[in-house]
């Protein structure tokens, strides 16, 4: 809850308040119960009566992509999370575990992919136990589906789910809407369609595992290089029939560069003349303990 | 404006407690407790999923009810209605937190993870109901 009170300075405590509720980055930005949603609903109104803007939301920029090949599953992401202009995470987690043998690349708002892959992560726990069998990537789909269209693409999540169950290796794409699409090869996110390309360009049907991992880091690499939302390195993650290889990073695309001059001067850059040492006499006076109060 | 379409956004008037502004101290709205205090949010919903995430769980009730009514016949709807009023009555004194945990049991949401039970946890809450006048209440003596 984030209540605070409204002095005569209403601007500062406006900004202060939304922006301590907003940078966060597990704060989870889609507005659900109802006592938060509403005010906050009413709060940013009330903020851009005054003139002032909300903080944008950290999104993921993103490319993101996977492709079926002969034994399962290659799913990749790039790994730079955006907030607006500026690189908000050079390096943060795109591929989200789902179950031991599903994994799940979010494009979108950080927070709303995070969380929602970690609520339907907890479901689909739940479910298996409950079923008694290893979970099937249909169901995590179809939770994910019901989910994201019952809030109406308020939930800014661009998911792509992969995963090889009982049935054999399925990829799904999943939009914020809540619509989804079965396919062999999918991208999403803002460097799609550079990653599209490369996928049209080169796949192949029943392709070796090493193919298949070159074509998916080649797919991000061109979303790397072509779209300012996405940077930084390429994490793989490749699931096959009992084997998960979680490759981070598989490659580092953009490595910040190493300093080539120093600025500090070395010991004795400057000749020393003469050098006189005074002792500064001190001696203790009292000595005190005083315990924390732990109670 | 469309009148009529803003008229059927109104939102029904369900009776829900610790409505209406708080009058804090010195007779003037309580902003710190209650929020921001505006005629038109009360009347209007102010997001675009207010009224549809209020009504989710009896839209999905209503659907589910009458789904079964159709396949087994209407004793199957009115048994387990019964048996969801019956597990509703299990709970603790009203400003006291229960569980609910046999009426989420027959509702098949103990095996289901949702914001609700991440969100707005009720043991977090900041207010509490005054006891006595909330027994009152209760049991009607007020």
């Amino acid at each position: 809850m984030y209540d605070f009170y409204c002095t005569n300075s209403i601007k500062t405590w406006i900004i202060m308040t939304i922006s301590h509720s907003y940078v966060s980055d597990k704060f989870f930005l889609l507005l659900i119960s109802y006592f938060c949603t509403f005010r906050n609903a009413v709060l940013e109104f009330e903020c851009n009566k005054l003139g002032h803007s909300i903080p944008a939301a950290r999104k993921t920029g993103t490319t993101i992509c996977g492709v079926v090949f002969k034994d399962g599953i290659v799913l990749g992401a790039d790994t730079r999370a955006t907030e607006g202009m500026i690189v908000a995470d050079k390096n943060c987690s795109k591929i989200h575990y789902i179950s031991p043998n599903i994994y799940c690349c979010g494009a979108g708002t950080a927070a709303d992919t995070e969380m929602t892959t970690q609520i339907i992560s907890s479901n689909l726990e739940l479910h298996s136990l409950s079923t008694g069998r290893l979970p099937r990537v249909a169901t995590a789909n179809r939770m994910l589906k019901q989910m994201l269209f019952r809030y109406q693409g308020h939930i800014g999540a661009a998911l792509v789910l992969g995963g090889v169950d009982c049935n054999g290796p399925h990829l799904y794409s999943i939009y914020p809407h809540g619509s989804t699409d079965k396919l062999p090869y999918v991208t999403m996110g803002s460097g799609s369609l550079a990653a599209m390309a490369v996928f049209e360009d080169r796949y192949e049907q029943n392709m070796e595992e090493e193919d298949a991992k070159r074509l998916v880091r080649d797919a991000i690499a061109a979303g790397i290089f072509n779209d300012l939302g996405s940077g930084s390195n390429i994490d793989l993650c490749v699931i096959t029939k009992g084997k998960v290889d979680y490759l981070r990073p598989h490659d580092m695309a953009n490595k910040k560069g190493v300093r080539t001059g120093d600025y500090k001067y070395k010991r004795g850059t400057t000749g020393v003349l003469a050098k006189a040492v005074t002792k500064l006499d001190l001696e203790v006076v009292e000595e005190t303990v005083q315990t924390m109060d732990t109670s | 404006m469309n009148t009529r379409g803003l008229r059927s956004q109104l939102k029904d008037s369900v009776p829900v407690t610790g409505l209406g502004t708080q009058i804090g101290a010195y007779g003037v709205q309580d902003t710190l407790r209650s929020g921001f205090s505006s005629v038109k949010n009360e009347l209007l919903p102010s997001h675009a999923l207010e009224l549809s995430e209020k009504n989710f769980q009896l839209n999905q009730d209503k659907m589910n009810f009458s789904t079964l009514r159709n396949i087994q016949g209407l004793h199957a709807p009115l048994k387990l209605q019964m048996e969801y009023r019956a597990a509703r009555q299990i709970q603790r004194l009203p400003f006291l937190q229960s569980s609910h945990l046999a009426l989420d049991t027959l509702k098949g949401n103990d095996e289901s993870i949702s914001f609700e039970d991440i969100l707005n946890d009720p043991a977090q809450s900041e207010m509490m109901g005054e006891p006595h006048i909330m027994v009152e209440y209760k049991l009607g003596l007020m």
